[in-house]
């Protein structure tokens, strides 16, 4: 049984819809201040906002994924308190220079290990994710802005957190089949090159 | 014909234009007392989220403990509301401080899935249920209207904390602990977050 194809005027009116929706303007900011502390979904949003922020944070889970147990549990569950300790910074106004670097730097790390398959001790891989969480939440913590509800906002911030980790695990988890290790190993590769683009943009 | 028409028209117009409030609508009637209590409980994470979190404790110690801590709790949780009704008064950054402290200890122990002595955890839901009482009903004087607010505030702790308990006392699962876990450290890195606010912006950070 074979379709009939759509006549033309329709699919000419699809493909006109479709780029009609592409160029309407897309900043239509309706209800959440900007740079203010509104509430859980403006936090939830923080992290998810940059780049940088969600190449490394599923790089992580997909390191530990690679890695398996203990790694795969150990790593999302010390990683928040190491970011939530650098937010802690951050909001105190301790200063950790060259953070811009670090968290660049994280990214080429972290891809380069997920790249290469690279295994280490327990404990050298959680310090190494261990230092970069801190860069990361430095500087979401010298970032954030005075608001309404700081409780549901940290909430949704720590959330998101947790599930970019989530998500980096369940792409790791592909490591069990044979070409899911060269897709895992290609993302890895990105998020070096992403990585290496936010490094020169931070040291120029 | 005409006029039993009219007659109806009139004491229908008449009807209408009586001054009288409905008193059938909550916003004029209000919730009543206990469900104020009830309310106030569910719609504030800083008083929810620490009961969830130590009853997630409580059910991956056991179900002593958490038999233990189910009349802990909100025993205390009481007796830190009749407290407030007593007209003393705490600093609010000390209460901002008690919660941030409360996020990072429990969920720390969550995270750990601490063995900690029954004794102990008794004590550690006596604290928070003190401080958490206090902080609720703080400023507020005594009254019979008051008291029940304080009832459905406690009848709300031990439901929400038995059902939770429940959900982690049959856990068997290597998994489900460690996702249990997972929550703790996140909770942990929210309160670590709350610090941070208190100690940028005072009081005034929550």
């Amino acid at each position: 049984m074979t379709r009939a194809p759509l006549p033309v005027a329709l699919r000419c009116a699809i493909a006109a819809l479709v780029l009609g929706f592409l160029l309407l303007p897309g900043a239509a900011q309706a209800h959440i201040v900007k740079g203010e502390a509104i509430g859980f979904v403006s936090g939830f949003l923080h992290p998810v906002s940059g780049l940088d922020h969600i190449i490394a944070m599923v790089a992580v889970g997909m390191w530990g994924a690679q890695l398996g147990r203990p790694a795969i549990w150990v790593l999302p569950l010390t990683f928040p308190l190491v970011m939530a300790f650098g937010g802690f910074l951050g909001l105190i106004g301790v200063p950790l220079p060259g953070a811009e670097i670090g968290i660049a730097l994280s990214g080429v790390v972290l891809g380069a290990a997920v790249l290469s398959q690279f295994r280490a001790p327990l404990w050298l891989v959680a310090t190494i994710v261990g230092i970069f969480g801190l860069f990361h939440g430095h500087a979401h913590g010298a970032e954030m802005p005075p608001g309404h509800n700081p409780l549901l906002y940290s909430a949704g911030f720590v959330l998101a957190t947790g599930l970019l980790h989530l998500c980096g695990i369940v792409i790791g988890l592909l490591h069990r089949w044979r070409w899911g290790g060269y897709v895992i190993r290609a993302g890895g590769g990105a998020v070096m090159a992403g990585g290496l683009i936010f490094l020169w943009q931070a040291v120029t | 014909m005409a006029g039993g028409a009219l007659r109806i028209a009139a004491v229908a117009i008449g009807l209408a234009a009586l001054p009288a409030i409905a008193h059938a609508h909550l916003v004029v009637t209000g919730m009543g007392p206990i469900y104020d209590g009830i309310d106030h409980f569910g719609l504030s994470p800083e008083d929810s989220i620490p009961v969830v979190a130590l009853a997630l404790f409580a059910g991956l110690r056991g179900p002593a403990t958490a038999r233990l801590l189910l009349a802990a709790l909100p025993l205390a949780w009481l007796a830190g509301g009749m407290i407030a009704f007593s007209g003393a008064a705490a600093p609010a950054i000390g209460l901002s401080v008690a919660t941030a402290v409360a996020f990072v200890v429990l969920g720390g122990l969550l995270a750990a899935n601490a063995p900690l002595p029954p004794v102990v955890s008794v004590a550690a839901a006596a604290a928070l249920g003190l401080v958490r009482g206090f902080a609720d009903l703080s400023g507020t004087p005594f009254s019979g209207g008051h008291l029940l607010t304080l009832a459905g505030m406690g009848a709300s702790v031990f439901v929400v904390f038995a059902l939770a308990a429940s959900l982690t006392l049959p856990l068997k699962r290597f998994w489900m602990i460690v996702a249990v876990r997972v929550g703790g450290s996140w909770l942990a890195a929210l309160g670590l977050l709350l610090a941070g606010w208190v100690w940028r912006y005072g009081a005034r950070a929550f």
